[in-house]
């Protein structure tokens, strides 16, 4: 795909200013990483390393609830694959912003990508935006909330007593399906989106660790959609 | 400030398969002439991942999920806010299991 390859300090400005309250709804969320990290004993160097270097929370989570001294290399590895092999999804589906930008800032870019982030930018690039910078302020800006949110949680999660069904806790599906909405393009999208819930909801219960349920439940609803809308294609240029 | 060597290497595997996770997709795809029918399977996938991440977890909740779940589209639809989405959410799934509660010791 051919692009114009900017990436300005205003663009990643853009995406620092579209990212600031999703970044506050991840809060929650990085504070149970650092309350589960200071459970199974890590120091704070090692929940900020594990939040710095990783970023993706589901997978912390996991491999947390592995953890073990030493810990299991194998399990851990294997954990986090399952989990985050969805965002191998989502790097060709920003190709408009990333395409023509190489170097630090493709690869940082890609770095820093996380659902929330992934999500703001598609919305952003199907109004028009086309600066690369975009995707980094968004990714950048969630980046430094992780890791902020995950050291206080190791500081201060044995006095917030953040029980799992701490209402607060909703801001994790609620921060997803506030991103939904807009990705909505109207009823071709009605079919995909019912395949993928289908699809989704067993499979999870099936296979409860990783997630493979959003893996398998998006490549078959894409794959349907893309069908279709190829069909419908094919139909409205013979008819011509 | 400790740092344990097991460790280390533990979060370093994470980190190299999660950016391997990152990176792989776009590095494998940039590769691939995007035919038509590539394009629009990539321009569905947004919408089905988050379903897919969603749809579970409102399957699996209560009547405090759904509540939460359905408070946060409506006034997303509403205002395009997506803190007032977030903020709706919380407070329909907090008042929802506080009610229930409460209906529950009421009819103890």
């Amino acid at each position: 795909m051919e692009g114009g390859g900017t990436f300005t300090p205003r663009g990643v400005r853009r995406g620092v200013r579209r990212s600031l309250v999703i970044a506050l709804g991840l809060a929650p969320f990085g504070m149970v990483v650092g309350v589960l990290a200071a459970g199974k004993g890590l120091s704070a160097l090692e929940t900020a390393l594990m939040s710095g270097l990783v970023f993706a929370g589901a997978s912390q989570i996991l491999a947390l609830e592995l953890w073990a001294h030493p810990p299991p290399l194998l399990s851990i590895a294997f954990a986090t694959f399952a989990v985050n092999l969805r965002m191998a999804l989502m790097g060709p589906v920003l190709s408009g912003l990333l395409a023509g930008i190489r170097g630090w800032r493709l690869w940082g870019s890609l770095f820093l990508l996380v659902d929330h982030g992934f999500a703001i930018a598609v919305t952003e690039s199907r109004r028009g935006e086309r600066d690369g910078g975009l995707l980094f302020g968004v990714g950048a800006t969630l980046w430094v909330f992780w890791l902020v949110s995950s050291l206080a949680g190791f500081w201060l999660g044995a006095l917030l007593d953040l029980r799992r069904d701490h209402p607060l806790f909703f801001a994790a599906p609620a921060a997803f399906i506030s991103l939904l909405v807009p990705l909505w393009r109207g009823r071709r999208d009605a079919l995909p989106w019912l395949i993928a819930a289908t699809v989704a909801v067993p499979l999870a219960r099936l296979l409860p660790r990783g997630a493979w349920h959003v893996v398998a439940g998006a490549v078959i609803a894409a794959a349907w959609g893309a069908t279709s809308d190829w069909h419908r294609e094919e139909r409205a240029e013979s008819g011509r | 400030m400790r740092l344990d060597p097991h460790t280390l290497v533990a979060i370093l595997i994470m980190a190299g398969v999660t950016f391997a996770c990152r990176a792989g997709g776009y590095w494998i795809l940039r590769r691939v002439p995007t035919g038509r029918w590539l394009r629009h399977f990539l321009g569905h996938l947004p919408g089905v991942i988050f379903v897919a991440y969603v749809a579970p977890v409102l399957a699996a909740g209560g009547p405090a999920d759904w509540a939460g779940g359905l408070a946060t589209l409506l006034a997303m639809r509403a205002s395009g806010n997506v803190a007032l989405g977030i903020g709706a959410g919380i407070a329909a799934f907090a008042l929802t299991g506080w009610g229930l509660s409460f209906w529950r010791g009421a009819l103890r």
